[in-house]
C-alpha cells in the first residue's frame, strides 16, 4: 500500500507509484494532475489563480497557473519523468458563489480553467480530460499507476476521469 | 505599506475590541431574530494561512453553509458567515419559526432565510465597525453556497490570494439557540490596504 499524499491550498507536489496525491475541496481552484505512464510518476498543483503577473507577492510559485505549471514539470523530471510523455487531466474551477451581474472577478473559476489549458499547451502536454465549471467543489485524487483521476462531490457523485 | 502580519498588540487589541462591538451587535440581532439567547464568544483575531482556514471549519471537506458579502467602501474586505450543514438546517428553523428537525434541505426559500440571517449579521457589523472608524461601508448582497468547506473559503481568499498566503481573521463563534446548538463563525477578511486604513482611523497606523 502506498502513502496518499496531501497537496494544500496553492500547493504542488510528485510522487511516483505506489503513492497517490490528493487535494481536498477544489472550488474555484483548479487542481491539475500530471502524469508520466513509462515511470508511474504524477504530479499534482492546487492552483488559485491564473496569472503571476498580476500579483504583488511571488513568494509561493504554486498558487499561480502560469508558475506553477513549468515547477510541477521540472519536479516530475526530477523523478524520472519524461516531459513529452506527460499527459493531463484537469478539475475544478467552479463558480462557488454568484452574485447578480457578477463581475469577472466572480469568475476566477473560469478563468483559473482557461490559463490552465493555455499554459498545458505552451508546455505541450495533452489534456487527457476535463471536469471543470458549475458551481460546486470537487476532492481529487490522482492514482500514480494507472494515471486515473478519482473525482468526489458532496451532492453530484464521484466519478473517475 | 504597514506590515499586514506584524501587528503591535495595541493594534491587535484595538482590532480585537472592534470585532467584538461589532460581534456583539450581530449577536443581539440574531438573538432577536430566532428569539432565543445567543452567546458570543470573545473574538479570535490572527493571521491564518489559507490552509489553516478550513480545518477551522471541521476540516476541508466537511459540509458548510458558507453566507459571503462583498464590503465596499472606506475599507473594502469580504464578511463571510459559516455554519456547518447541521447548524444552518436548524437556524432556517429558528428563523422560520418551524418545528426543530424540520428542515431536512436547503432549497430557494432556506436558502433566502439563511442569506437574510447573513446580510442583517454584516450589517450589524459593519454599522459597529463604521462607528469606530468613521468610514462609511457598503455591503453588497449576500449569496450562498453549501459544499465542502475547503471550495468555499477558497473562493473568498482568492479576493486576497494575490497578496500572500495568509489571511488576517477576524473571527467570531455564535452559540445559541437554547436547546439546540447552533454554531456559526464570522468573518471579516480585509482586502489590502483596508488594515492600514482601519487602523489609521483609530489612531493606530
Amino acid at each position: 500500500m502506498g502513502m496518499l499524499i496531501k497537496v494544500g491550498m496553492a500547493d504542488l507536489k510528485v510522487a511516483r507509484a505506489p503513492n497517490n496525491l490528493l487535494t481536498s475541496g477544489l472550488g474555484s481552484c483548479v487542481g491539475v494532475c500530471l502524469f508520466d505512464v513509462g515511470v508511474k510518476v504524477g504530479g499534482l498543483a492546487h492552483i488559485m489563480l491564473p496569472l503571476s503577473t498580476q500579483a504583488r507577492n511571488l513568494e509561493n510559485k504554486a498558487k499561480f497557473a502560469d508558475t506553477a505549471i513549468p515547477i510541477l514539470i521540472a519536479e516530475m523530471v526530477k523523478l524520472g519523468a519524461v516531459k513529452n510523455r506527460l499527459v493531463a487531466k484537469i478539475a475544478g474551477g467552479a463558480q462557488m458563489f454568484s452574485f447578480p451581474g457578477a463581475s469577472d472577478v466572480m469568475r476566477i473559476g473560469d478563468r483559473n480553467t482557461e490559463a490552465v489549458l493555455e499554459n498545458l499547451k505552451q508546455h505541450k502536454v495533452p489534456i487527457l480530460a476535463r471536469e471543470v465549471g458549475g458551481n460546486f467543489g470537487r476532492t481529487i485524487e490522482l492514482d500514480t499507476n494507472q494515471g486515473k483521476v478519482f473525482i468526489r462531490t458532496i451532492n453530484r457523485g464521484e466519478k473517475v476521469i | 505599506m504597514l506590515g499586514v502580519f506584524n501587528l503591535s498588540p495595541l493594534q491587535m487589541d484595538a482590532l480585537r475590541e472592534v470585532g467584538n462591538v461589532g460581534a456583539g451587535n450581530a449577536a443581539t440581532a440574531l438573538s432577536e431574530m430566532v428569539q432565543k439567547p445567543v452567546d458570543m464568544k470573545v473574538p479570535s483575531l490572527g493571521v491564518v494561512p489559507f490552509n489553516e482556514v478550513a480545518e477551522r471549519m471541521g476540516g476541508p471537506e466537511s459540509l458548510v453553509a458558507g453566507v459571503y458579502l462583498k464590503v465596499h467602501g472606506g475599507a473594502p474586505a469580504n464578511l463571510l458567515f459559516v455554519l456547518p450543514f447541521d447548524s444552518a438546517r436548524m437556524l432556517v428553523d429558528l428563523v422560520m419559526g418551524l418545528p426543530g428537525g424540520s428542515t431536512q434541505v436547503i432549497e430557494d426559500l432556506q436558502a433566502s432565510a439563511l442569506m437574510e440571517v447573513g446580510n442583517i449579521l454584516a450589517g450589524t457589523y459593519l454599522n459597529a465597525l463604521s462607528m469606530f472608524t468613521q468610514l462609511a461601508y457598503e455591503q453588497s448582497v449576500p449569496a450562498l453556497a453549501i459544499d465542502m468547506a475547503a471550495a468555499i473559503i477558497s473562493a473568498v481568499l482568492t479576493t486576497i490570494a494575490e497578496v500572500g498566503d495568509q489571511a488576517l481573521l477576524l473571527e467570531t463563534e455564535f452559540i445559541g439557540g437554547g436547546d439546540q446548538l447552533i454554531k456559526g463563525c464570522l468573518f471579516l477578511i480585509p482586502e489590502e490596504g483596508s488594515l492600514e486604513i482601519i487602523l489609521g482611523s483609530l489612531g493606530l497606523a
